[in-house]
């Protein structure tokens, strides 16, 4: 692996921690009124993904979607807006922290209803297919997504259009409170299933980003070529509580062992434990890394607090376009 | 003191206590939160079978609910919001609500369909719709609605053991509401409209935790001397017309309290039915208070006048008998911010 790629995972994952980590810390201040899904723990995923997708790739997401959005390039400040409800957000302050978007990089949006995203990301691929070129729709999704019948059905159009989509499944072996085992059978893994569909799938430690790199970046080279759609899963792990800043492992529904062996494998420490260890990265890089990351946070949530609400009159807005915002093909 | 939570619990309790055919199931009914405190335990108690979580697949579910319930059993199935369930709505409209009517009456499907209505704290636009017109525009669905801690174990109990598919809509910002009515296990028939309080000014109808804030607003303008009834519907449909047209043929004016959007409405329903039996008895065109025609914003700055409260229902009421009133005593007992409950909930959800 490159320096350069060595750092971008490296900054994409940190970046992406001292976000959330702010968030965790700041939401008792009860300025951010909105159910907010944060992604600690869960970096390596969006890091990966946000080192191979171009700006001109379309991602879709859902109710967990600050590290999917961040990744994809979508701006800091116009998010922390958002979820603090002001009128610089990217939505206005309409939607917050579950309803991300940011256009200009190809964010076309994330939604709070599981599956709900996942047909749009399918549209989104269709239409990429019809322009032709190489660019892909990528559908970030949690386990649970996989689950509804929407999901299944997007997915045999997806297949039987050879349409260049990109799944990407976080299983972090929750929705909510409630484990894999009491909603799907597991006697095989969840891309051993979707393998049934006939299209690429794959599977990968969500916790080592040099792995998950490896596996999408050989799925995306094939979906560019013409392959048509792919189905990755990488298991990882939600630190935090479902929703909302805490920590939640003493309501006992995680066992212990599960928690201590997945928080012991933190997926920023694991990657610069290497790098370090073998020279492709150095403390120094990383400090300023770091610093520099806190500095922009810092700027992101003054940015956010110093933001207006919306006025009063925009509760009505919106409602229906006056034109054609898609503009001529 | 019982809240409305407990309440909900005790009667799914006492269902499956009552009933071996009772199955309750839901995303994240055994889950250690037990949703929102209404299925806590219920699963040790009656075991995996009865009592189950279940995968992200509403529509499926629903179906396979209907499925038992034509297999002998009385399914409920709970949703922690209404807007997940809308899902599930061609297994509801298509199959449930027609099974007995389009095969002439051979079965009935007993399926109490629970939907928690979300509001405030950034609920934003699909976390909090209050569709409950949508299901009472489908002939063949129940749609209950209750407003007091005290209606709702009686209200479930009757909706779990009524031969007919049954929406259940239990308001967010209810299931910390306290009652101190004594424990009855007494179902309540579904189509009772309850009233509240007595009065000849105005006919309030209400339903919901609309009836909350109509609560404070008629109880505050009685002591300036004007006296409403107060009608809490408590199901929607079947509704209690008798309760309505006599209440409006005493009183003459009607408003119609809902948490659903304006247009096509249960107070367009209300109003248009009274319209049309008590035109004579009308000293005032019927007037509504309702969530406007757009759906509710996430940023706290948005949803500052979206949802009636207490004071606008007062001044409302003060301007169709015209009467100079006061809000102020309603202001001042409000002691929380508009978009929480009371000063008890910090979010998330
Ligand atoms: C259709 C629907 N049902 C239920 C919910 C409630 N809900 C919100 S997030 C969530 C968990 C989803 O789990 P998963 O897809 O594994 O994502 P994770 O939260 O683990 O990232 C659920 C059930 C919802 N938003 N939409
Ligand atoms: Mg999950």
């Amino acid at each position: 692996m490159t320096p350069e790629l060595t750092k971008s995972l490296a900054h994409g994952m940190r970046r992406i921690r001292t976000v959330e980590e702010t968030i965790a810390a700041r939401y008792s201040e009860q300025e951010m009124r909105c159910p907010t899904h944060l992604s600690s723990g869960q970096e390596a995923v969006s890091a990966a993904a946000g080192a191979l997708l171009r700006h001109s790739d379309l991602a879709v997401s859902g109710h967990r979607a600050h590290a999917h959005y961040l990744a994809k390039g979508g701006s800091l400040n116009a998010m922390i807006a958002e979820i603090y409800g002001r009128v610089t957000g990217c939505a206005r302050g309409k939607g917050g922290s579950m309803h991300l978007i940011d256009e200009a990089v190809g964010f076309m949006g994330s939604t709070a209803i599981v599956g709900g995203t996942v047909p749009v990301g399918v549209g989104l691929g269709y239409s990429l297919m019809i322009k032709g070129g190489d660019d892909i729709a990528c559908i970030f999704l949690g386990d649970a997504v996989v689950e509804t019948g929407v999901f299944h059905e997007a997915l045999n159009f997806a297949t039987l259009k050879n349409l260049p989509v990109l799944f990407i499944c976080e299983n972090n072996f929750y929705s909510v409170y409630s484990p894999l085992e009491v909603r799907q059978p597991t006697a095989r893994e969840i891309h051993e299933k979707i393998a049934g569909y006939g299209i690429h799938t794959a599977s990968g430690d969500g916790n080592d980003v040099a792995a998950v790199h490896a596996v999408m970046s050989d799925a995306i080279t094939k979906i560019r070529a013409g392959g048509g759609p792919a189905f990755l899963e990488f298991s990882t792990f939600r630190w935090r509580e479902h929703c909302g800043p805490n920590y939640d492992d003493d309501l006992g529904y995680r066992p212990d062992p599960m928690i201590e062996e997945w928080t012991a494998r933190d997926p920023i420490s694991l990657f610069e434990g290497k790098a370090l260890a073998d020279g492709r990265l150095i403390q120094g890089e990383i400090d300023a890394m770091q610093q520099e990351i806190d500095t922009e946070v810092n700027a992101a949530f003054d940015f956010a607090r110093s933001s207006e609400f919306p006025p009063a009159e925009e509760a009505d807005m919106h409602v229906f376009a006056d034109q054609m915002t898609g503009g001529p093909l | 003191m019982r809240s409305f939570a407990n309440e909900i619990r005790d009667g799914l309790d006492q269902a499956l206590a009552e009933d071996p055919g009772v199955l309750v199931f839901g995303l994240g009914v055994p889950d250690p939160k037990g949703v929102f405190g209404t299925t806590l335990d219920l699963q040790e108690k009656y075991g995996e079978k009865r009592v189950f979580d279940m995968p992200t697949s509403e529509n499926a579910m629903t179906g396979i609910a209907i499925g038992a319930a034509l297999g002998g059993f009385k399914p409920v199935l709970t949703h922690q919001r209404l807007d997940f369930a809308l899902l599930s709505m061609d297994q509801l409209v298509n199959n449930a609500a027609k099974w007995h009517f389009m095969f002439g009456g051979k079965r009935s499907v007993p399926i109490t369909i629970r939907m928690i209505l979300g509001r405030g704290w950034g609920q934003g636009p699909t976390h909090s719709q209050n569709l409950q017109s949508w299901f009472a525009h489908i002939p063949g669905l129940k749609v209950v609605m209750p407003a007091l801690a005290s209606d709702a174990k009686g209200l479930l109990l009757s909706s779990i053991f009524d031969p007919n598919p049954v929406i259940f809509l239990e308001h967010r910002w209810l299931h910390n509401a306290q009652t101190e009515a004594a424990d009855t296990n007494k179902p309540i028939p579904l189509g009772e409209a309850n009233l509240l309080r007595e009065g000849d000014a105005v006919t309030v109808v209400s339903v919901s935790y609309m009836t909350i804030e109509a609560l404070h607003a008629v109880d505050v303008l009685k002591e300036q001397g004007i006296s409403c009834d107060l009608i809490d519907l408590r199901s929607i449909s079947p509704i209690d017309w008798p309760k309505i047209e006599k209440s409006v043929k005493k009183t003459g004016k009607l408003l119609v309290l809902d948490t659903g959007f304006k247009s096509f409405g249960i107070a367009a329903e209300i109003m248009a039915h009274i319209t049309e039996t008590c035109f004579r008895d009308l000293t005032l065109p019927p007037a509504r208070l309702t969530a406007p025609d757009y759906s509710e914003s996430t940023s706290p700055a948005l949803t500052k006048d979206y949802h009636i409260r207490a004071e606008h229902i007062a001044a409302r009421i003060g301007d169709m008998t015209d009467r100079d009133v006061s809000i102020e005593p309603i202001l001042n007992a409000r002691g929380a911010a508009h978009d929480v409950p009371g000063n008890w909930f910090t979010g998330p959800f």
